[in-house]
Protein backbone atom coordinates (compact mmCIF):
# COMPACT_ATOMS: atom_id res chain seq x y z
CA UNK A 1 0.00 0.00 0.00
CA UNK A 2 2.92 2.17 0.95
CA UNK A 3 4.26 2.80 -3.15
CA UNK A 4 1.09 3.90 -4.56
CA UNK A 5 1.10 7.86 -4.17
CA UNK A 6 -2.31 8.94 -2.95
CA UNK A 7 -3.08 10.62 -6.39
CA UNK A 8 -3.47 7.15 -8.28
CA UNK A 9 -6.38 6.16 -5.80
CA UNK A 10 -7.81 9.84 -6.20
CA UNK A 11 -7.63 9.45 -10.13
CA UNK A 12 -9.02 5.87 -10.17
CA UNK A 13 -12.13 7.00 -7.67
CA UNK A 14 -12.98 10.20 -9.56
CA UNK A 15 -12.83 7.73 -12.62
CA UNK A 16 -15.49 5.46 -10.88
CA UNK A 17 -17.31 8.02 -10.28
CA UNK A 18 -17.58 9.65 -13.75
CA UNK A 19 -18.67 6.00 -15.14
CA UNK A 20 -21.19 6.53 -12.74
CA UNK A 21 -22.40 9.80 -13.98
CA UNK A 22 -22.33 8.42 -17.73
CA UNK A 23 -24.54 5.83 -16.66
CA UNK A 24 -26.73 8.78 -15.04
CA UNK A 25 -26.79 10.32 -18.20
CA UNK A 26 -27.18 7.87 -20.71
CA UNK A 27 -29.34 5.46 -18.85
CA UNK A 28 -33.25 5.68 -18.63
CA UNK A 29 -34.71 2.64 -16.80
CA UNK A 30 -34.59 3.10 -13.41
CA UNK A 31 -33.36 -0.26 -12.16
CA UNK A 32 -29.55 0.61 -13.89
CA UNK A 33 -30.47 4.70 -12.56
CA UNK A 34 -30.06 3.40 -9.18
CA UNK A 35 -26.84 1.30 -9.99
CA UNK A 36 -25.09 4.35 -11.34
CA UNK A 37 -25.96 5.59 -8.15
CA UNK A 38 -24.36 2.83 -6.52
CA UNK A 39 -21.10 3.40 -8.02
CA UNK A 40 -20.64 6.96 -7.27
CA UNK A 41 -21.54 5.89 -3.71
CA UNK A 42 -18.79 3.59 -4.11
CA UNK A 43 -16.24 5.96 -5.45
CA UNK A 44 -16.90 8.43 -2.36
CA UNK A 45 -16.29 5.61 0.09
CA UNK A 46 -13.02 4.95 -1.54
CA UNK A 47 -12.25 8.59 -1.37
CA UNK A 48 -13.21 8.63 2.11
CA UNK A 49 -10.65 5.59 2.92
CA UNK A 50 -8.24 6.42 1.19
CA UNK A 51 -7.61 9.88 2.86
CA UNK A 52 -8.10 7.97 6.36
CA UNK A 53 -5.46 6.22 5.78
CA UNK A 54 -2.51 8.30 3.71
CA UNK A 55 -3.18 11.30 5.87
CA UNK A 56 -4.61 10.26 8.95
CA UNK A 57 -3.49 6.98 9.69
CA UNK A 58 -4.02 6.45 13.46
CA UNK A 59 -7.90 7.68 13.01
CA UNK A 60 -10.86 6.49 11.82
CA UNK A 61 -13.02 9.65 10.71
CA UNK A 62 -13.07 8.04 7.42
CA UNK A 63 -14.25 4.84 8.12
CA UNK A 64 -17.29 6.19 9.89
CA UNK A 65 -18.20 8.39 7.37
CA UNK A 66 -17.40 5.42 4.21
CA UNK A 67 -19.48 3.19 7.52
CA UNK A 68 -22.62 5.24 7.58
CA UNK A 69 -22.45 6.19 3.81
CA UNK A 70 -23.04 2.47 3.33
CA UNK A 71 -25.61 2.30 5.69
CA UNK A 72 -28.01 5.33 4.26
CA UNK A 73 -26.98 3.85 0.77
CA UNK A 74 -28.69 0.38 1.79
CA UNK A 75 -31.68 2.58 3.00
CA UNK A 76 -31.99 3.89 -0.19
CA UNK A 77 -31.65 1.20 -2.42
CA UNK A 78 -34.37 0.06 -0.54
CA UNK A 79 -37.08 2.61 -0.24
CA UNK A 80 -35.86 3.09 -4.50
CA UNK A 81 -36.75 -0.64 -5.23
CA UNK A 82 -39.96 -0.63 -3.13
CA UNK A 83 -40.55 3.08 -5.40
CA UNK A 84 -39.79 0.96 -8.40
CA UNK A 85 -41.78 -1.71 -7.84
CA UNK A 86 -45.13 0.43 -7.01
CA UNK A 87 -44.44 2.21 -10.03
CA UNK A 88 -44.29 -0.70 -12.08
CA UNK A 89 -47.66 -1.78 -10.87
CA UNK A 90 -49.81 1.36 -12.32
CA UNK A 91 -47.83 1.83 -14.81
CA UNK A 92 -46.03 -1.54 -16.29
CA UNK A 93 -43.00 0.10 -17.24
CA UNK A 94 -39.88 1.85 -15.01
CA UNK A 95 -38.85 3.68 -17.79
CA UNK A 96 -38.30 7.26 -16.41
CA UNK A 97 -39.53 8.75 -20.03
CA UNK A 98 -43.26 6.83 -19.22
CA UNK A 99 -43.93 8.61 -15.57
CA UNK A 100 -44.29 11.98 -16.49
CA UNK A 101 -47.79 13.09 -14.84
CA UNK A 102 -45.80 15.40 -12.90
CA UNK A 103 -43.74 16.71 -15.41
CA UNK A 104 -45.79 20.38 -15.84
CA UNK B 1 7.37 -2.82 -8.24
CA UNK B 2 6.01 -4.49 -5.99
CA UNK B 3 3.50 -7.09 -5.54
CA UNK B 4 1.11 -4.74 -3.47
CA UNK B 5 1.20 -1.80 -6.27
CA UNK B 6 0.83 -4.21 -8.93
CA UNK B 7 -2.38 -5.87 -7.14
CA UNK B 8 -3.48 -2.47 -6.87
CA UNK B 9 -3.32 -1.31 -10.31
CA UNK B 10 -4.88 -5.41 -10.91
CA UNK B 11 -7.75 -4.36 -9.13
CA UNK B 12 -8.19 -0.94 -10.21
CA UNK B 13 -8.38 -1.91 -14.19
CA UNK B 14 -10.58 -4.55 -13.16
CA UNK B 15 -13.64 -2.50 -11.72
CA UNK B 16 -13.47 0.21 -14.25
CA UNK B 17 -13.80 -1.91 -16.70
CA UNK B 18 -16.32 -4.09 -14.96
CA UNK B 19 -18.19 -0.84 -13.92
CA UNK B 20 -18.19 0.33 -17.64
CA UNK B 21 -19.76 -3.07 -18.72
CA UNK B 22 -22.09 -2.27 -16.06
CA UNK B 23 -23.09 1.16 -17.39
CA UNK B 24 -23.21 0.40 -21.27
CA UNK B 25 -24.46 -3.53 -21.24
CA UNK B 26 -27.77 -3.61 -22.84
CA UNK B 27 -28.96 -6.47 -20.97
CA UNK B 28 -30.20 -5.26 -17.77
CA UNK B 29 -29.18 -8.91 -15.99
CA UNK B 30 -25.77 -8.83 -17.24
CA UNK B 31 -25.72 -4.71 -16.06
CA UNK B 32 -26.23 -6.25 -12.48
CA UNK B 33 -24.12 -9.22 -12.91
CA UNK B 34 -20.92 -6.90 -13.43
CA UNK B 35 -22.10 -4.46 -10.81
CA UNK B 36 -21.52 -7.41 -8.38
CA UNK B 37 -17.73 -7.94 -9.99
CA UNK B 38 -17.36 -4.33 -9.57
CA UNK B 39 -18.10 -3.86 -5.95
CA UNK B 40 -17.01 -7.00 -5.07
CA UNK B 41 -13.39 -5.50 -6.54
CA UNK B 42 -13.87 -2.28 -4.16
CA UNK B 43 -13.93 -4.38 -0.96
CA UNK B 44 -10.84 -5.77 -2.49
CA UNK B 45 -9.45 -1.84 -2.32
CA UNK B 46 -10.40 -1.78 1.14
CA UNK B 47 -8.49 -4.93 1.74
CA UNK B 48 -5.67 -3.17 0.42
CA UNK B 49 -5.90 -0.41 2.21
CA UNK B 50 -5.72 -2.43 5.23
CA UNK B 51 -9.63 -1.27 6.31
CA UNK B 52 -10.61 -5.45 6.71
CA UNK B 53 -14.03 -4.09 8.94
CA UNK B 54 -14.80 -1.72 5.95
CA UNK B 55 -14.47 -4.41 3.38
CA UNK B 56 -16.28 -6.88 5.48
CA UNK B 57 -19.05 -4.49 5.67
CA UNK B 58 -18.97 -3.79 2.03
CA UNK B 59 -19.18 -7.33 0.75
CA UNK B 60 -22.10 -8.21 3.29
CA UNK B 61 -24.35 -5.05 2.54
CA UNK B 62 -23.42 -4.46 -0.86
CA UNK B 63 -22.56 -7.76 -2.70
CA UNK B 64 -24.80 -9.54 -0.17
CA UNK B 65 -27.53 -7.22 0.02
CA UNK B 66 -28.38 -4.67 -2.16
CA UNK B 67 -26.86 -6.58 -5.40
CA UNK B 68 -29.41 -9.52 -4.51
CA UNK B 69 -32.40 -6.55 -4.20
CA UNK B 70 -31.90 -5.26 -7.47
CA UNK B 71 -31.47 -8.61 -9.17
CA UNK B 72 -34.74 -9.27 -7.31
CA UNK B 73 -36.50 -6.39 -8.88
CA UNK B 74 -34.87 -6.86 -11.85
CA UNK B 75 -36.73 -10.02 -11.81
CA UNK B 76 -40.03 -8.82 -10.85
CA UNK B 77 -39.96 -6.12 -13.55
CA UNK B 78 -37.98 -6.61 -16.15
CA UNK B 79 -37.27 -10.87 -16.38
CA UNK B 80 -33.64 -11.67 -17.46
CA UNK B 81 -33.50 -11.82 -20.95
CA UNK B 82 -35.36 -8.36 -22.30
CA UNK B 83 -32.81 -6.06 -24.08
CA UNK B 84 -32.63 -2.43 -23.08
CA UNK B 85 -33.23 0.48 -25.91
CA UNK B 86 -29.72 1.97 -27.17
CA UNK B 87 -29.59 5.52 -25.93
CA UNK B 88 -30.29 8.23 -29.03
CA UNK B 89 -26.68 9.22 -30.74
CA UNK B 90 -26.36 12.64 -29.55
CA UNK B 91 -27.03 11.67 -25.98
CA UNK B 92 -24.44 9.35 -26.22
CA UNK B 93 -21.70 12.14 -27.76
CA UNK B 94 -22.67 14.79 -25.12
CA UNK B 95 -22.87 12.02 -22.21
CA UNK B 96 -19.16 10.83 -22.82
CA UNK B 97 -18.06 14.25 -23.94
CA UNK B 98 -19.18 15.87 -20.55
CA UNK B 99 -18.02 12.68 -18.54
CA UNK B 100 -14.50 13.27 -20.50
CA UNK B 101 -14.02 16.46 -19.98
CA UNK B 102 -15.19 16.48 -16.15
CA UNK B 103 -12.30 13.93 -15.58
CA UNK B 104 -10.33 15.91 -17.28
CA UNK B 105 -11.07 18.37 -15.03
CA UNK B 106 -10.81 17.21 -11.68
CA UNK B 107 -7.51 15.07 -12.53
CA UNK B 108 -6.02 18.52 -13.62
CA UNK B 109 -6.47 20.28 -10.22
CA UNK B 110 -5.92 16.97 -8.36
CA UNK B 111 -2.08 17.29 -9.92
CA UNK B 112 -2.23 20.68 -8.36
CA UNK B 113 -1.96 19.33 -4.90
CA UNK B 114 1.01 18.28 -3.05
CA UNK B 115 -0.74 15.43 -1.36
CA UNK B 116 2.03 13.38 0.81
CA UNK B 117 3.51 10.95 -1.75
CA UNK B 118 3.41 7.42 -0.07
CA UNK B 119 1.29 6.52 3.29
CA UNK B 120 2.40 6.37 6.63
CA UNK B 121 3.92 3.18 7.61
CA UNK B 122 1.66 3.15 10.70
CA UNK B 123 -0.65 -0.58 11.58
CA UNK B 124 -3.95 -0.79 10.88
CA UNK B 125 -6.77 0.72 13.40
CA UNK B 126 -7.81 -2.77 15.07
CA UNK B 127 -11.28 -3.68 15.41
CA UNK B 128 -11.58 -3.48 19.09
CA UNK B 129 -10.49 0.02 18.94
CA UNK B 130 -13.20 0.77 16.33
CA UNK B 131 -15.99 -1.14 17.89
CA UNK B 132 -15.16 1.07 20.87
CA UNK B 133 -15.51 4.15 19.08
CA UNK B 134 -18.59 3.59 17.44
CA UNK B 135 -20.58 3.15 20.53
CA UNK B 136 -18.19 5.47 22.45
CA UNK B 137 -20.34 8.81 23.94
CA UNK B 138 -17.57 10.41 24.86
CA UNK B 139 -16.23 13.24 22.71
CA UNK B 140 -15.13 11.68 19.61
CA UNK B 141 -17.51 8.72 20.04
CA UNK B 142 -20.01 7.77 17.18
CA UNK B 143 -22.80 6.79 19.80
CA UNK B 144 -24.92 9.73 18.20
CA UNK B 145 -25.12 8.95 14.82
CA UNK B 146 -25.21 5.26 15.26
CA UNK B 147 -28.88 5.62 16.84
CA UNK B 148 -29.91 8.00 14.27
CA UNK B 149 -29.03 6.09 11.47
CA UNK B 150 -30.47 2.62 13.35
CA UNK B 151 -33.77 4.76 13.65
CA UNK B 152 -33.52 6.25 9.75
CA UNK B 153 -33.29 2.02 8.80
CA UNK B 154 -36.43 1.53 11.13
CA UNK B 155 -38.02 4.17 9.22
CA UNK B 156 -36.79 3.28 5.63
CA UNK B 157 -37.63 -0.79 6.44
CA UNK B 158 -41.56 0.68 7.57
CA UNK B 159 -41.31 3.00 4.41
CA UNK B 160 -40.67 0.23 2.10
CA UNK B 161 -43.66 -2.00 3.48
CA UNK B 162 -46.12 0.91 3.18
CA UNK B 163 -44.81 1.92 -0.22
CA UNK B 164 -44.54 -1.77 -2.10
CA UNK B 165 -48.04 -3.17 -0.11
CA UNK B 166 -50.63 -3.81 -2.23
CA UNK B 167 -53.62 -2.54 -1.69
CA UNK B 168 -56.66 -4.99 -2.09
CA UNK B 169 -59.44 -3.79 -5.06
CA UNK B 170 -62.24 -3.68 -2.84
CA UNK B 171 -60.60 -1.09 -0.20
CA UNK B 172 -59.29 0.87 -2.62
CA UNK B 173 -62.02 3.61 -2.45
CA UNK B 174 -61.85 3.84 1.36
Amino acid sequence: MSHIPLQHVLIFSTALFFIGMFGMFTRRNLITLLMSVELMLNSVNINLAAFNKYLYPQQTGGLFLALFIIIIAAAEAAIAIAIIINLYRSHHSIDVDDATEMKY
Amino acid sequence: MPASAIFFYVIATVILVTAILSVTTRRIFRAAIWLLFSLMGIAGVYFWLDMNFLAAVQIVVYVGGIVVLIIFSVFLTQGSGQSLPVPAKFRLFFSALAVLLGLAFTIWILQGFGFLATAPDVPAVEMREIGKTMLSVQSGGYALPFELVSILLLAAMVACIAIAMKIPADKKND
